[in-house]
């Protein structure tokens, strides 16, 4: 039992983690039709700037996570400016290969500045461990769980109340109509790549946190597995994502814990298949009608 | 009849096949005379495997219209169980360059046994989502190969999926790229000549209205399914196959490197080259696997200028000024201005 607890703990936090990643992927997708494949990196670039500004410059700890959000948000922002706005009417095909492109310039500038050795993140988040029935929960773990969950609620609040939140969804709905009513639908993009971005930042700082060593290609398998969870619930769908990486992080655990740690992301990916086979547009998915 | 003649010998097809011999006289024929930098022809093996790779990407994505993020882990497949049953066979067949094609037939049969198990589910999906099955598949299938574990103790065989085939202590390595050269040019003629031909024929064509209609072309009686399973089937066969040459001109092979990455940079030089052009992944293949090789002195920048070339490429493609220019110098326009400039002198006289 403490096992079953103790697994599902973990599960929820790497869960939270994808999820938050996820949510980049997912309101990108929704508002840009676009994926964004450098999204992954970003993460690692989130995680080498807190490196940079705590580790190397020390600044302090809070400075330097704050830093690190800004500093992804703005190159969020730079990277949908130079590298996707050009391609806004382009074939969704070339608008992939670019960021693929811009995944690849990422690692490589993370490469040529950091090196290829990995590199120990910080001790950030100091929290003293937390028992609890005989379950050993990590400072970190409980952070994780418990920020995440503030962001998501926030982040739902500020979509479904606010007017920026309103001209994302309207965006997202229908570009034309939307910049019919007066929506400036390059900006929208802009501050959906913006968030998105900050979101990846604290995923990688948790991600740095909990997994302790971060190299220029750490960002690919997290972003990977988050897009595979964005899918899963539904791309497009922001509870789908918050949904659809909570439980894919739970079967990435459970499947460790309890299968084997070899087979673990074979099961993760299979599940996604198997999901996707019964209900093809994932958990939240809207399922539209072609038209002829 | 001497005009059809001579069109088809200098039609679009044609022209592609003329490219691709000349190419491979070129370098054949310095390669025997000791003539190419080593550099080089360690480079011909495996940038005919990504030709074959690219063309028969090119099948999915560019003739059906459908994405495909997985076509490394077929390549993967067939490097694998061909590898591996030329090693089995080396009993009864000793010589490794007979075993080699019959290897190549049977890793392409098993790459597209997987084909057709990927292909059925993934049928059901459209666009991205069918973008990302493919994906975890291949994921799938590369966390699967690294999990087996095999001894066949009357060959004194032994295979660890975690660590990796190595080819040269079976004695399946062609070390002389001079020996396996003929192999990897039938195989890329062979591929070219199927794909080539394929969109010319039935099949071909009811592949193309799929791509361009789905519902139009359901709606005239096409069995969507059965092609785009024909489709998936075909391009997962020859990815086998070139991975078995992979395999045999390699002297190491690890399932890990058959990742999404080299899906990714397959599916990269298709685009560059042209969605549907067998020519232009020719091309791309060549110059796209030459490129890192070339930028080599600039050591720590290359990935970096490949990287920004990859998007800089991307964008000027997608701006209708830099179209119009490429448009101006394209060959046959050239061509065809030069006749109108002796038009109009002769006119002026």
């Amino acid at each position: 039992m403490t096992t079953f607890i103790q697994t599902l703990i973990d599960g929820l936090s790497l869960g939270s983690i994808y999820a938050l990643i996820a949510l980049g992927y997912t309101m990108v997708y929704g508002i840009a039709k676009m994926l964004n494949f450098a999204h992954g990196d970003v993460i690692m670039v989130g995680a080498y700037a807190v490196i940079a500004s705590v580790s190397m410059a020390s600044l302090p700890p809070v400075v330097g996570l704050i830093l690190s959000v800004v500093i992804c948000a703005a190159l969020g922002i730079l990277i949908e400016f130079l590298a996707y706005k050009p391609l806004r009417k382009s074939p969704s095909l070339a608008v992939l290969i670019t960021a693929i492109g811009v995944s690849y310039l990422l690692q490589n500038l993370a490469l040529l500045i950091f090196g290829s050795e990995q590199l120990s993140f910080p001790q950030v988040i100091n929290l003293p461990d937390f028992a609890f029935a005989g379950v050993q929960i990590k400072g970190v773990t409980l952070a994780t769980l418990v920020i995440t969950a503030v962001i998501m609620i926030a982040l739902t609040l500020f979509i479904k109340t606010t007017k920026l939140g309103k001209a994302m969804r309207a965006s997202s709905e229908d570009k034309d109509a939307a910049e019919l009513m007066g929506i400036s639908v390059n900006r929208t993009i802009s501050i959906t790549f913006a968030i998105g971005s900050a979101l990846a930042a604290i995923a990688g700082i948790f991600y740095g946190a909990s997994y302790v060593y971060i190299k220029p290609t750490t960002g690919a398998m997290p972003g990977i597995k988050a897009f595979t969870a964005a899918v899963f619930g539904g791309i497009g769908s922001i509870p789908g994502a918050m949904l659809g990486g909570i439980i894919l992080g739970i079967i990435e655990k459970f499947s460790q814990a309890y299968i084997s740690t070899l087979w673990a992301d074979a099961i993760v990916f299979g599940v996604l298949v198997l999901m996707l086979v019964i209900k093809p547009t994932g958990l939240l998915g809207k399922d539209i009608k072609e038209k002829v | 009849m001497k005009n059809n003649v001579l069109k088809k010998l200098f039609s679009k097809n044609s022209i592609t096949i003329y490219i691709v011999v000349a190419i491979y006289a070129i370098f054949s024929s310095l390669l025997y005379t000791d003539n190419l930098s080593r550099q080089l022809t360690n480079m011909l093996i495996s940038v005919s495997c990504y030709i074959v790779l690219a063309v028969s990407l090119n099948l999915v994505v560019g003739f059906l219209g459908e994405l495909s993020l997985g076509h490394a882990c077929f390549m993967s497949v067939g490097l694998f169980t061909g590898c591996i049953s030329s090693v089995l066979m080396s009993n009864v067949i000793p010589s490794v360059y007979i075993r080699l094609p019959i290897a190549m037939i049977l890793g392409g049969l098993a790459a597209a046994a997987v084909g057709f198990v990927i292909g059925l589910p993934a049928l059901r999906l459209k666009g991205d989502y069918l973008a990302i099955v493919t994906l975890a598949c291949g994921e799938i299938v590369k966390n699967a190969i690294t999990n087996i574990n095999m001894t066949v103790e009357s060959a004194d065989f032994e295979f660890n999926g975690a660590i990796g085939l190595n080819t040269n202590k079976y004695g399946i390595y062609i070390k002389d790229v001079g020996e396996l050269l003929p192999y990897a040019i039938v195989l890329v003629f062979v591929t070219i000549i199927v794909m080539m031909n394929i969109s010319k024929s039935k099949a071909g064509r009811c592949i193309m209205a799929i791509r361009d209609n789905r519902i139009a072309a359901e709606s005239i009686g096409i069995n969507v399914t059965y092609y785009k399973l024909i489709v998936f089937v075909l391009a997962a066969f020859f990815a086998g196959m070139a991975g078995v040459l992979y395999g045999h001109g390699n002297s190491f092979a690890a399932a890990s490197k058959f990742d999404y990455n080299m899906s990714i940079e397959i599916l990269v030089i298709v685009v560059l080259g042209g969605m549907g052009s067998v020519r232009g992944s020719i091309i791309a293949a060549i110059i796209l696997r030459a490129l890192p090789e070339m930028l080599r002195e600039f050591s720590d920048y290359r990935m970096l200028l490949y990287s920004v070339l990859l998007i800089v490429i991307m964008i000027l493609n997608a701006n209708p000024k830099f179209a119009d220019l490429k448009g101006n110098l394209s060959i046959p326009k050239i061509i065809s201005r030069l006749k109108n400039k002796d038009k109009t002198v002769k006119e002026a006289k």
